[in-house]
């Protein structure tokens, strides 16, 4: 009990925080719309009909997939979730420089905040995508109770960059730039808009290493459990349980360049911002 | 008296400053995008960064329940170690350790936004200096009232006064209950209405025994709540002590700076000078560039230069305070000494001396040469000379003379 109780205490300030910083996100995020946070639920919805005619009705590319439309939204919308969370990290800690320069309070918290509004947005994505799945008759397994762990993946992956990224950029406001040009390099490197069985015909090597991204890796496994076991995974490409480690390893590497790297620069936000 | 009280309790001191330094670097070109960062690594001695030492060796302590206070001009450093207090900065060297919960306040309204409601804004500040949701519902109301803003809470913060907005965040700070409170001076700035509130709720602190560390250069807020002060110029610290001790060596601080600055520059602002020239007023000067309460007398010494033969010429003097009150003034009709017939290149000096009745501030000389006719002017020099009046007192009058009180008990 006394150690639960130390714990709370010492992060009883950064709850608060958190929670309050969250709120707001989202009070600001639809503020002056008149549909507010139905927008969340409309924007995929939309996104759904503009992929659906795209490149099931014109371009044809998944026709060997089955339910590609949903298999689709669910890759953008996971896509969108990783790109969410480390492109407002960037200039969050600059963003709040008002506070920082008058306030000591766990610097963390802001990129927390960030990736926590961004998770519940994905979670309100998640409702319509279920819908869909609903009524493409997706059959339904067990394996999708995997799919939380490997979100939490994506989670920490995004917020490990989202640490790296806010701190440099207090530094070297080129980084958004740099970032911008990564990440679309990185959309179209990642097996989002194609089914990854396109790349393996041609260059299977290239597909093992396309999988070596963590937010491909686990797009691909999330596909996997909810929608159909024809979607490629890494664990059926390769052969070694060691190469099936590597994109956690980077996950893992990442957290703790992150921890370290906040860690050391944090003190210092409030005279360089 | 008052030392040998505290010493005799020792209470644990709620901050421990030792031999703090910061230094701040200043790159003289931002090195901000990657090329420059590039050819600044390759150059080995990165000329163009400059250290800027805020603050060098400072140790202090604040005493538990005590009312400190950090005088300083500006630019001296003392909200560096303000910031250093509150841990928003990190010391270069040396150690700050606060014992309990410390709440700055550097700044009102920290975090306010613009685009959300009153009632929103209170939340997002009171979490800001660590309150959660439950503990905010439960003081919401005295927040509101206090601020006698209840019918705008649901109003954005954008349509709020500036007024309305100070009294809304200046509610919020209040009811933040903290161990340490630092409190910047820039509080206590707004109308004489809310001046009067927040002295009222220093006067409060005082009394509920909080440790609080003011900054300021009010040299009379010092007086009246400080228990102890520090004094700090050009990022050192210069004394410790008493109030009043630091109070006065502030004074000083400041009386030395204006008569070493005397000896280098003439009075910085020109006047401006009108009439016919037949005598000219060569120059303006008072005994002191700075009176304090000690000097009773101020002496202004004029110089005049006759230009044409003249009969009878009157000379006359005015003090005016910065806000452009005429204070006092005469000349020498008034006074019945005649300055005699002059001949062109005939040189005279008049000095004046008044007594010291002039209240805390800045002051200015006309200086005045007229005709024997009292209507046509030689020479009419307004702000020909300033100079500088300190007094402890302070009252909202005009002028501040000496005045005794006594007291008989029946």
């Amino acid at each position: 009990m006394g150690i639960v109780k130390r714990i709370r205490s010492r992060y009883h300030y950064s709850l608060v925080l958190l929670r309050q910083m969250v709120i707001t996100d989202f009070k600001l995020r639809y503020q002056g719309s008149v549909l507010g946070y139905v927008w969340s639920l409309l924007r995929p919805l939309f996104l759904f009909i503009i992929l659906y005619f795209v490149f099931v009705k014109f371009m044809r590319i998944g026709a060997g997939m089955p339910h590609f439309p949903v298999y689709l939204l669910l890759g953008i919308v996971l896509w969108n979730f990783f790109a969410e969370i480390t492109s407002n990290s960037i200039d969050s800690i600059v963003k709040q420089s008002d506070i920082i320069r008058k306030l000591n309070f766990p610097k963390y918290v802001i990129i927390l905040a960030t990736a926590v509004s961004a998770l519940i947005n994905l979670l309100l994505n998640s409702v319509v995508i279920l819908i869909f799945m609903l009524i493409n008759h997706v059959p339904f397994t067990m394996g999708i109770l995997w799919t939380p762990l490997l979100v939490l993946e994506i989670f920490v992956f995004a917020m490990s960059l989202g640490f790296i990224l806010s701190a440099l950029f207090v530094r070297l406001r080129d980084i958004n730039y740099i970032w911008e040009v990564f990440m679309q390099a990185l959309f179209y490197a990642t097996p989002i808009i194609y089914p990854l069985s396109m790349v393996t015909e041609k260059w299977p090597g290239v597909a093992k290493f396309l999988l070596l991204n963590p937010v491909a890796q686990a797009i691909q496994d999330i596909r996997y459990l909810a929608i159909t076991p024809q979607t490629q995974i890494i664990s059926q490409l390769v052969h070694h349980w060691y190469f099936t480690a590597i994109p956690f390893t980077v996950v893992a590497i990442m957290l703790v360049v992150a921890i370290l790297l906040f860690k050391k620069r944090s003190p210092y936000f409030a005279e360089e911002v | 008296m008052k030392e040998a009280m505290e010493n005799s309790t020792a209470p644990e001191p709620a901050i421990v400053v030792r031999n703090v330094s910061k230094n701040f670097i200043l790159p003289h070109e931002r090195a901000r995008s990657v090329k420059q960062s590039f050819t600044g690594l390759l150059r080995k001695h990165r000329g163009n960064v400059e250290t800027q030492k805020a603050l060098q060796n400072i140790s202090f302590d604040v005493k538990s329940g005590e009312f400190f206070g950090i005088v300083g001009r500006n630019g001296s450093g003392k909200s560096t170690l303000l910031k250093l207090l509150a841990e928003i900065y990190q010391p270069s060297k040396g150690d700050v350790t606060v014992r309990g919960k410390l709440v700055p306040f550097i700044e009102l309204g920290v975090g306010f936004n613009p685009e959300l409601t009153g009632r929103e804004n209170v939340y997002l500040n009171c979490a800001l200096l660590g309150f959660s949701a439950k503990e905010v519902k439960a003081m919401y109301k005295d927040i509101v009232d206090f601020a006698e803003l209840e019918r705008f809470m649901d109003q954005k913060l954008k349509n709020y006064s500036s007024g309305m907005q100070v009294r809304l965040a200046f509610s919020v700070a209040i009811m933040a209950e903290a161990d340490i409170l630092l409190v910047d001076e820039v509080l206590a700035v707004g109308d004489a209405d809310f001046q009067r509130k927040c002295f009222e709720y220093f006067k409060s602190l005082k009394k509920r025994k909080k440790t609080v560390v003011f900054v300021t250069h009010d040299m009379g807020a010092v007086r009246e709540y400080c228990d102890r002060a520090i004094l700090v110029d050009r990022s050192k610290l210069v004394a410790e002590g008493s109030a009043d001790d630091i109070a006065e060596q502030y004074l000083q601080l400041f009386m030395h700076e204006e008569e070493a600055g005397q000896a280098k520059a003439e009075p910085a602002k020109e006047g401006t000078r009108w009439g016919d020239r037949s005598i000219v007023i060569d120059s303006v000067k008072t005994s002191k560039k700075t009176l304090s309460v000690n000097d009773d007398h101020l002496e202004v010494t004029v110089t005049i230069t006759a230009h044409k033969d003249m009969e009878n010429p009157i000379a006359g003097f005015l003090v005016k305070d910065s806000a452009d009150n005429q204070l006092f003034g005469t000349n020498t009709r008034i006074k019945k000494v005649r300055l005699g017939d002059m001949k062109a290149g005939q040189r005279l000096t008049i000095t004046w001396t008044a007594p010291n009745i002039m209240a805390d501030g800045r002051h200015f000389i006309d200086a005045t040469i007229e005709h024997d006719d009292g209507i046509s002017v030689c020479d009419w020099w307004t702000e020909s000379a300033s100079f500088m009046v300190h007094k402890t007192e302070r009252t909202a009058y005009e002028i501040t003379p000496p005045i005794d009180v006594r007291i008989e008990r029946a």
